[in-house]
């Protein structure tokens, strides 16, 4: 098992750290988007893209590859902000460009468009079969020892879809292990807290009962999030899920735990505590100095 | 364009039926010897769909998914993405009926190479009443860019049908049918994607007064109708149009053009269908009276195929009937 050592751990916390800016500047410019699950996984993506997922930005097609399946696609800035830091593209593409005419970087996420997408997605519910279908399909070409993973990451909110569950269902009778769901646990989604809308809980038991091994741990703790994932590699008779405890709009105060995030861009947010025209700059300023951590050299 | 070589028996009483979905089995099966790739999924109805002759050989490469079709189609776009062929199966009612938006999204608008099998469509389906008679499926199929939409008229053409299939790289719909109908086609008939075939012509040099299009399961019915107003003298044309989409444009604007008077045929509402299909393309091509053999807006409900067949319109009769109206308009 790969271990994470503190400079790892902090490289890996300043590369969310660019992500985050750069979820922000693309959602600033694009005028609408989703703001709130971007930012609360950009530590899981920046663990994924720099350290966990075997992939190759320069061959994109490479065979050998992992899979990575983003189910709920509407957090698509978070995946193309560490497609872009990783090296699939330039940051200023992915700066300039999402959800404007032409683009490659569609509102929602269009495999035919950009390489280094696995799948099409936004309608919710469907990626999880996608990967369940991804694995079945190696295992007949490369049996049980197939060391390619396939990582589908979903939302807590998207769990309501009755396909979830069908997913679950074949993933656990045909002991995919070789699948490691991600669910983003940010107890959130449009209409309100998910345990209002449409309780999930007891989560963890719900998976279990269905046949997957299931981790819970903290989506913003590099350390944790690295160990469980080398654990769901390491378990080879289930699939595997984590549930990753997110802070939804984590990384910029104002935005963090609010519902009403969820589907706006800054500039457009609640104006309770910023006004919308200083959402952007502020949210950026927070990201950019660490939260005043680091001092600005005029001030 | 000329005649199709046919069943010599076709015209007979005792002609030899088979399901049209008998053929699909086959034609799976043989894909599958032909190609490792090709592997199939099915929603807990492997015998009906006819899929068991496949899971037989290559249980390996078959995947029960139980009674789940919308994660059928996204499990299939899965597989299709790691280099696989899938078919998957169901009643037409469930699957592309419950999981349209799957078939959408993660086959046609993803762009994978998977193959939708509906069996059981139509009203033809008989006893078990409305829930189960897909008559809306041209038109969900249709209607998806990309999606390739064939409605075999009889079993030896749903095996051809089904190779072809197989061989296409693309999302593509095959529609099939319960009952067993009668055989028009034979092993040396000519198939291809796209291409309508002939069925019925008048002589040479005698123009044909109006035209017949059928896809599906009521080809039979059409061409019986076709039969018998050549009897009565009317210099008729049947296309059997198998592929509904891509229109085979060519055979549907002369047919068009010779006859200035088209019946579309199809077990299908008549919204949305192969007749609207046909309408469509003319409309901007070259306006045609039509009359369109079909469900009016309507749920089927419980009884014999023949009593199904004659309630809602579709019967040789009623394509007779309609042939005459559309020539004296």
């Amino acid at each position: 098992m790969e271990h994470l050592y503190d400079e790892d751990i902090k490289r890996l916390e300043l590369q969310a750290n660019d992500i985050r800016q750069t979820i922000v500047e693309m959602l600033v410019e694009a005028g609408s988007g989703h703001t709130a699950g971007p930012l609360g996984m950009a530590d899981i993506f920046a663990l994924l893209y720099f350290r966990a997922l075997r992939h190759d930005p320069k061959n994109p097609g490479w065979e050998d590859r992992d899979r990575l399946i983003l189910s709920n696609g509407h957090i698509c800035p978070v995946l193309y902000a560490a497609m872009a830091h990783s090296g699939y593209f330039s940051v200023d593409e992915a700066r300039r460009t999402l959800r404007k005419f032409g683009s490659r970087l569609q509102g929602h996420p269009h495999r035919e468009w950009l390489p280094g997408l696995e799948t099409s997605s936004g309608p919710l519910g469907s990626g999880l079969s996608q990967a369940v279908g991804m694995a079945l399909a190696d295992r007949m070409d490369r049996g049980p020892q197939s060391n390619r993973f396939y990582y589908c990451l979903m939302g807590d909110g998207e769990l309501n879809c009755g396909q979830i569950w069908e997913a679950a269902l074949l993933g656990g009778k045909e002991k995919l292990h070789n699948v490691i769901g991600i669910v983003d646990r940010n107890n959130i989604q449009i209409d309100g807290f998910t345990e209002d809308i449409m309780p999930l809980e007891p989560l963890k038991a719900k998976w279990e009962s269905f046949g997957w091994h299931v981790q819970e741990i903290d989506g913003h703790n590099m350390d944790a999030i690295n160990d469980a994932i080398n654990e769901a590699k390491a378990i080879f008779s289930a699939p595997s899920l984590i549930i990753a405890h997110t802070i939804p709009g984590k990384g910029v105060d104002f935005t963090e735990r609010r519902f009403e995030w969820h589907g706006n861009p800054p500039g457009k947010g609640p104006t309770d505590v910023v006004p919308k025209e200083k959402q952007g700059e502020e949210a950026l300023n927070a990201l950019r100095t660490l939260h005043g951590m680091i001092k600005s050299e005029h001030k | 364009m000329t005649p199709t070589p046919l069943n010599p028996k076709i015209f007979d009483k005792d002609v030899e039926q088979a399901p049209i979905r008998k053929g699909y089995g086959e034609g799976l099966l043989q894909a599958g010897e032909e190609d490792h790739n090709v592997v199939a999924l099915c929603a807990d109805l492997t015998e009906s769909t006819q899929m068991h002759l496949f899971k037989n050989k290559f249980p390996e490469r078959f995947v029960e998914m139980g009674i789940s079709e919308q994660s059928m189609a996204s499990v299939a776009s899965g597989m299709a993405a790691m280099g696989k062929v899938p078919f998957f199966s169901s009643y037409a009612m469930f699957s592309p009926g419950r999981n349209w938006e799957q078939i959408r999204t993660t086959i046609c608008y993803n762009d994978v190479n998977a193959k939708v099998v509906g069996s059981h469509a139509g009203i033809s389906v008989g006893p078990d009443g409305g829930t189960h008679q897909a008559i809306e499926d041209i038109g969900l199929m249709r209607m998806i860019p990309r999606m390739t939409v064939i409605a075999p008229c009889d079993s030896v053409e749903a095996k051809k049908a089904t190779l072809a299939a197989a061989k296409y790289v693309g999302p593509v719909y095959i529609r099939l049918a319960r009952e067993a109908t009668p055989i028009i086609t034979t092993e040396e008939t000519p198939f291809a994607i796209g291409k309508a075939q002939l069925f019925l012509a008048p002589q040479d040099g005698v123009q044909a007064k109006v035209g017949i299009i059928a896809t599906g399961s009521l080809a039979y019915n059409a061409l019986m109708a076709a039969k018998q107003l050549e009897s009565e003298g009317v210099p008729v044309k049947m296309l059997n149009l198998t592929t509904v989409k891509p229109l085979d444009e060519d055979a549907v604007l002369a047919l068009a053009a010779e006859t200035g008077a088209i019946v579309t045929v199809e077990e299908h509402q008549r919204k949305g269908g192969m007749g609207s299909e046909i309408a469509e393309y003319l409309a901007r091509t070259r306006p045609t009276k039509q009359e369109f053999i079909g469900v009016d807006d309507q749920f089927g409900q419980s009884g014999t195929t023949d009593e199904l067949l004659n309630h809602y319109g579709m019967s040789v009769a009623d394509i007779v009937a309609a042939a005459k109206r559309v020539m004296t308009q």
